[in-house]
């Protein structure tokens, strides 16, 4: 299979002001941090990670809805980084994202009808009778009927408006679609049911998708290849079934053993591992592997060595020391 | 006798809209050294459930219709605000979801804690101190001595719930109210706030209420779950029994619709529809619209929460066909 | 676009039924939660009387203001000059009811200036990162006098005129305006909407027009209320001070300067102008208040 979406070196740093009123500098905030990443097309490459660790960064960097600060990017056979605005905007049509928030992301003075032309508009369509069929279309495939392209976001649910978000984003014919934690804002009983309109629009569209999450579980349950990143790194990418029966990364085994498992008889407390201390800010790394204070199996060179993504399985990219020793 | 016993509890908001009933009657019971779980989703009233215990809901809007709350022997409602104060934080205290609004900015967090204490127990600033050293230590804050100095804006997300808890802890209450405590926190720290509740609870012998959306929290945690629905306790079973044999069609639909790590499946099944919003709940049974065994005569009235046995009871008119 | 035909989604089928029917405009319910606002409708009929006053000044007012009437000075409210005379006996009745036009024209020109003008900075400094440094310094050092004394240095360099004071007051609050706009429009520039937008590939301007401004208008308008409100109490102070319109124009300033010499013997004089001011402001302050309870998200939110 080949690469749809692949990322070299990608590098974002923030800069963030500090320090005092008199003495102020400014420190770089390593939001993502020299990720190599491939995402094949028509899989749905799942991206999990905790809060901080760059992932939704990550995502807006490859579709270019944030300028990198370092790296490459290519999309289709083409390198975009470094594309002008106006060069940019053709290959925008192929590239979309869908976002959390069901609330913050439709512009509540705009009616439905209004939100999904939008990107129609944008690429030269006319407001008439034709665009409006493809909205009705768009509407139809994901789940509402044509009379909701009247109304405005407030009188749908959070179920509802993602579903409007997800026909704004398809309406233009993508092949790429960030899914910015698409689920994990609405309700546990809606969640399922914009999980498996993703999946049927998946298998409908031929999509690829970035499935951002920080839930193992519904990452698991979508994805065919998952990347785990900590602070701004990649650690481990494989196809799910290889990261979940057997994570190699002291960070994905520490993740995966956090889950709560929907077996009280098997409470987890006392049995399986837990890491304790919490995340280092992005502000100021941990020198060598950025996991080594928090990781049981920390070794003297995990403190000063950055260990590289290395290939100890078939498909099975790890960076770490045990795996890999020096 | 119960530690708490709550009966036929009722919340109403006065709204644009005229009075929109929030929680309705709403009974149950938990005893000293009980974790029990409540468990809901936006609407369900389960966050009103304990603040209504707490009387922290402003009144008005808010109004308990009927309904009672007893704690130790003591009715809450109606009880004045002078003397409700005196039980919240030594005899019932809470931990709220989001510790970045719940910790006052501008005072460390050894003010905030030995504020806690003198607001309840006359004893000394020094044993105050003492005290507050003690909590912090008991929480797990490492090095708690030179971090009572500490703002909260210099601790993590999961070190200020911590440090929640210890507030909550600090007057040594009999109940702890935790409404959402680990929704804003990762995964892994999650698991750390989790294991730190039931040590405390095998330790002091507390109770606790965790009112949560997640399922996996509650397996994780309770004893005895209450499952609640668009304000009402749709199903209340202990809580292997309730993942084991769950019998409302709610509880069922809840448990199939997440995706677990353990199992592989091809497509999960969904709960049809969405929440109904308080001002707009469908007559009879609430979950009727949403449900895959709806009858006609689910809709005509509200099904009450019948017992099947001592400890496990569902309000559904159809569990004996399902069970 | 080629999409396959759009299968059954049996999940969504209870949400469809609740797709409400009938079709609700955000701004009609606005406009509907405005209007069972108390407060709003109280502001509204105070200021609607001011308005009303200076819309029909030609027809409830036809004597002269400015004519001269020498026998008949001093006169107090009665049947015949419904707010009495003044030291030249010119009708007072007729010289109130201009001023509220002239108040009036001031001070929708300057909402009006402040609109514009206000908006475009704000806009322009919230949205450009690069503009936004320069933009803002020239607007604090704007914004570091005290309000009425840079508008006294503005008609005192330009002479007293209606149109200076328009003017001058206009070089006062568009700073602050500007605030206002730019401070919503940073906050609006991060959501989530402006990013699909964005990632459809739209321009700047489109972003701006149609997700932006829209979405920034609410707390502007609430702004505009309370500064047309300003903007009465500062003409009427400068012409009080002898820098607003020329004598004899009238406006409530110079009647009240006038009337403060014979406040003992002809205390209406300066207590009638002063009414109307009054009314003014508080009609326009209520009105504001309104606007905001219904308007602001945050406040309604706590609500």
């Amino acid at each position: 299979m080949t690469a749809l979406v692949s990322a070299t070196g990608l590098t974002k740093h923030f800069a963030v002001r500090g320090g005092s009123f008199l003495r102020r500098h400014t420190t770089a905030l390593r939001a993502v941090d020299g990720v190599d990443l491939q995402i094949r097309s028509g899989e749905t490459l799942g991206l999990v990670g905790e809060s901080g660790c760059g992932k939704s960064t990550l995502g807006r960097l490859l579709i270019r809805l944030i300028e990198p600060t370092g790296g490459r990017i290519d999309f289709d056979g083409h390198e975009i980084t470094g594309l002008s605005t106006k060069a940019m905007r053709q290959h925008r049509r192929a590239m979309q994202i869908i976002f959390q928030d069901p609330y913050g992301a439709l512009n509540p003075r705009m009616s439905v009808e209004d939100i999904i032309m939008e990107p129609l508009l944008i690429h030269g369509a006319r407001a008439d009778a034709a665009t409006r069929a493809k909205v009705a279309e768009a509407l139809r495939l994901v789940g509402l009927p044509a009379r909701a392209a009247q109304r405005f976001p407030h009188e749908f649910s959070g179920g509802q408006r993602q579903r409007v978000g997800i026909a704004r984003a398809l309406v233009l014919n993508p092949k790429f679609v960030v899914c910015d934690e698409p689920v994990s804002a609405l309700d546990v009983s809606v969640q399922a049911q914009i999980v498996n309109l993703l999946q049927d629009l998946q298998k409908e569209l031929g999509l690829t998708f970035l499935f951002i999450a920080h839930d193992l579980s519904v990452v698991k349950h979508i994805s065919d290849r998952v990347a785990v990143m900590y602070l701004g790194k990649v650690v481990e990418v494989a196809e799910k079934h290889a990261i979940y029966s057997a994570p190699q990364h002291p960070y994905t085994q520490a993740l995966i053993a956090a889950v709560p498992v929907l077996r009280p008889q098997d409470r987890a407390r006392g049995r399986r591992v837990r890491i304790a201390g919490d995340i280092p800010s992005a502000l100021n790394p941990p020198s060598g592997c950025r996991f080594h204070t928090r990781c049981p199996h920390v070794m003297p060179i995990c403190r000063v060595q950055e260990p590289a993504l290395t290939e100890p399985a078939p498909a099975h990219h790890v960076a770490c020391h045990l795996v890999n020793p020096v | 006798m119960s530690l708490l016993e709550v009966r036929d509890l009722t919340t109403a908001f006065k709204t644009e809209r005229g009075e929109v009933t929030a929680v309705e009657d709403i009974s149950f019971d938990l005893d000293e050294g009980e974790i029990l779980g409540i468990v809901g989703e936006s609407g369900s009233g389960k966050s009103v459930t304990a603040l209504t215990i707490m009387g922290l809901l402003p009144q008005p809007p808010a109004r308990v219709v009927r309904g009672s709350v007893h704690f130790a022997g003591e009715l809450l409602t109606g009880m004045s605000e002078t003397r409700l104060e005196r039980i919240r934080g030594a005899g019932i205290s809470m931990v709220f979801q989001e510790p970045m609004t719940s910790l006052n900015p501008v005072l460390t967090i050894g003010e905030q804690i030995m504020e806690t204490v003198r607001a309840h127990e006359a004893i000394s600033v020094r044993d105050q101190r003492l005290r507050a050293i003690e909590m912090l230590d008991r929480v797990g804050i490492p090095s708690a001595v030179r971090r009572l100095g500490d703002y909260p804006h210099q601790m993590s997300g999961g070190q200020r719930q911590r440090v929640m808890i210890a507030m909550a802890l600090a007057c040594r209450p009999r109940l702890l109210i935790a409404d959402e405590p680990t929704t804003a926190l990762d995964v892994t720290i999650q698991a750390q706030v989790l294991d730190l509740l039931m040590d405390l609870r095998d330790e002091l012998g507390m109770a606790i209420m965790i009112i949560t959306h997640n399922m996996g929290v509650i397996a994780e945690t309770a004893d005895r779950v209450l499952v609640m629905y668009a304000g009402r306790i749709v199903e209340q079973a202990p809580v292997a029994r309730l993942f084991d044999r769950p019998l409302h069609p709610y509880t069922r639909g809840l448990l199939d619709c997440v995706p677990t790590l353990e199992q592989d499946r091809n497509r999960l099944v969904a709960i049809p529809g969405s929440l109904p919003e308080p001002a707009r709940r469908p007559a009879g049974c609430r979950f009727a619209p949403r449900c895959g065994h709806r009858i006609d005569a689910c809709s005509a009235a509200i099904p009450p929460l019948v017992a099947v046995d001592a400890s496990h009871a569902s309000a559904c008119i159809r569990t004996d066909i399902l069970a | 676009m080629n999409l396959p035909d759009a299968p059954s989604r049996p999940d969504a089928e209870a949400d469809i039924q609740d797709v409400p029917i009938h079709r609700q405009h955000p701004a009609w319910m606005t406009l509907r939660r405005l209007f069972r606002h108390q407060l709003f409708l109280t502001g509204i009929g105070l200021f609607g009387i001011i308005l009303a006053a200076a819309i029909l000044a030609p027809i409830i007012a036809p004597v002269d203001p400015t004519k001269l009437a020498m026998r008949y000075k001093f006169r107090p409210p009665d049947g015949t000059f419904i707010f009495g005379t003044d030291n030249f006996g010119r009708s007072l009745w007729s010289r109130v009811i201009w001023g509220a036009q002239l108040s009036v024209v001031i001070g929708f020109s300057v909402v009006l200036l402040n609109a514009i003008f206000g908006t475009l900075i704000g806009a322009l400094a919230g949205y450009f990162r690069s503009l936004d440094n320069g933009l803002m310094r020239v607007n604090d050092a704007l914004m570091a006098f005290p309000a009425i004394l840079l508008a006294i240095g503005v008609t005192a360099v330009l002479g007293p005129s209606t149109f200076n004071v328009i003017l001058a007051l206009a070089v006062v609050y568009i700073p602050r305006t500007a605030r206002i706009v730019r401070s919503s429009v940073i906050v609006l520039r991060e959501m989530e909407y402006v990013q699909a937008a964005v990632a459809a590939g739209a321009g700047h301007w489109r972003i701006l027009r149609r997700h932006i401004l829209p979405n920034a208008m609410a707390p502007l308008i609430v702004q505009l209320s309370f500064l047309f409100a300003y903007a009465v109490l500062s003409e009427a102070t400068l012409s009080f001070l002898g820098l607003g319109a020329v004598p004899p124009t009238p406006t409530w300033g110079n009647i009240m300067a006038e009337g403060r010499q014979y406040m003992s013997e002809a205390s209406w004089i300066i207590t009638i102008p002063g009414i109307a001011l009054m009314i003014t402001v508080m009609g326009l302050n209520l009105l504001g208040d309104g606007l905001r309870d219904v308007l602001d998200p945050r406040l309604r939110i706590q609500q």
